[in-house]
């Protein structure tokens, strides 16, 4: 049995490519075999976010036109066993591929993986079309702005439009002490306005940066707190139940801050 | 200092969160109408049947709107009566 899932949001720079290079990294090292699909033509990032860039030879326009096999065009990732990617092609535009022959690409990598996970390109144009088109499952990523929620209410509803139905939402970015102080909408005040499942929420963390800088992912740094969420995310994908991280600070100065009631 | 002090106990009323939430649920009010225009048209012909219990109406000239004014979204209908029903008094007098 496998998972098609795509990872959307509708505004751009939410996190979208790093959440999805992050849920394949994690699902692989925990023994999946994995492949995450750069469905942004034009405008390839997955690569670059992964570190795989130079090893491009083939890319998913020359799959669906028929110019290599798609086994030809798979990247292995070799810091994990069993992630491969599938590149976008940088050169063409989003109207070289159409909503049918994705859907016949996601039904043929079906065949080989377990997790098909296709990176959407913001916007809800014909890329999104084309990015959902064959996908069984959505992840919504949003940030606690006013624009970022706006448009994942857009994306939800054009999901379930296209029967993509009940999306699980990831908030990314959420800084817990501004959520404290009240300048920074939280969790509740986002679920309650999306009125969706919750999968996850993932720490604004400077080790994201730093780890995509060098083309790794954050998700295998034991000591980081995105990286926890984002093997929590994993695990609750595979179906079980871990509770949602705190937010509080968990050391010496945090309880110290909660002590004399300063959270 | 008050600031401060509003801060360090969290009872600002006016947090910024509090802005973009309120900000967020205004224009969430316009985007799902935008997107169901359908929702609309079943809400206007759900007026259409209830308020034509009780009143005769203009069902063509019916109008309904959402108008936003600073921090509020109204539902606005303008109904063209051309006549009571004299049901309606009857049910009024019942109750």
């Amino acid at each position: 049995m496998s998972e098609i899932i795509v990872v959307t949001s509708g505004k751009g720079g939410v996190g979208k490519t790093t959440t999805t290079a992050n849920l394949g990294a994690g699902l692989a090292s925990l023994g999946h075999k994995v492949v995450l699909v750069d469905a942004d033509i034009g405008l390839r990032n997955l690569d670059v976010v992964l570190g795989l860039e130079n090893r491009i030879v083939y890319d998913l326009t020359d799959v669906t036109e028929g110019h290599c096999r798609l086994r030809q065009a798979l990247i292995k990732d070799k810091r994990y066993e069993g992630l491969f990617l599938l590149p976008a092609a940088q050169t063409k535009d989003k109207t070289a591929v159409s909503p049918e022959q994705m859907k016949k690409l996601c039904a043929d990598l079906a065949q080989e993986f377990e997790y098909v996970i296709i990176d959407c390109p913001a916007g809800i144009e014909q890329g999104f079309r084309n990015a959902i088109a064959g996908a069984q499952k959505a992840i919504v990523v949003t940030t606690p702005e006013v624009a970022a929620v706006r448009d994942a209410d857009r994306v939800i509803g054009l999901l379930e439009a296209a029967e993509l139905r009940n999306p699980a939402l990831i908030i990314n970015r959420i800084r817990p002490k501004m959520v404290r102080h009240g300048d920074m909408m939280g969790i509740e005040d986002i679920i309650d306005i999306l009125a969706v499942d919750l999968l996850g929420v993932v720490p604004e963390d400077e080790m994201v940066v730093i780890s995509t800088n060098r083309g790794e992912t954050v998700v295998s740094d034991e000591r980081s707190r995105s990286g926890q969420a984002y093997r929590n995310i994993v695990r609750r994908i595979k179906g079980e139940a871990v509770p949602m991280m705190s937010l509080d600070d968990s050391g010496f100065l945090g309880r110290l801050r909660r002590i004399i009631g300063l959270k | 200092m008050f600031e401060f002090l509003a801060r360090v106990f969290g009872r600002e009323a006016n947090a910024s969160k509090n802005v973009a939430k309120e900000r967020l649920r205004l224009v969430l009010v316009h985007d799902r109408a935008g997107v169901s225009p359908q929702l609309m048209e079943t809400l206007k012909n759900e007026l259409i049947r209830v308020i034509s219990n009780y009143m005769d109406i203009d069902e063509k000239a019916l109008e309904v709107t959402l108008e936003t004014n600073e921090d509020q979204v109204a539902l606005v209908a303008s109904i063209p009566v051309r006549g009571m029903k004299r049901v309606s008094r009857e049910l009024v007098s019942s109750i």
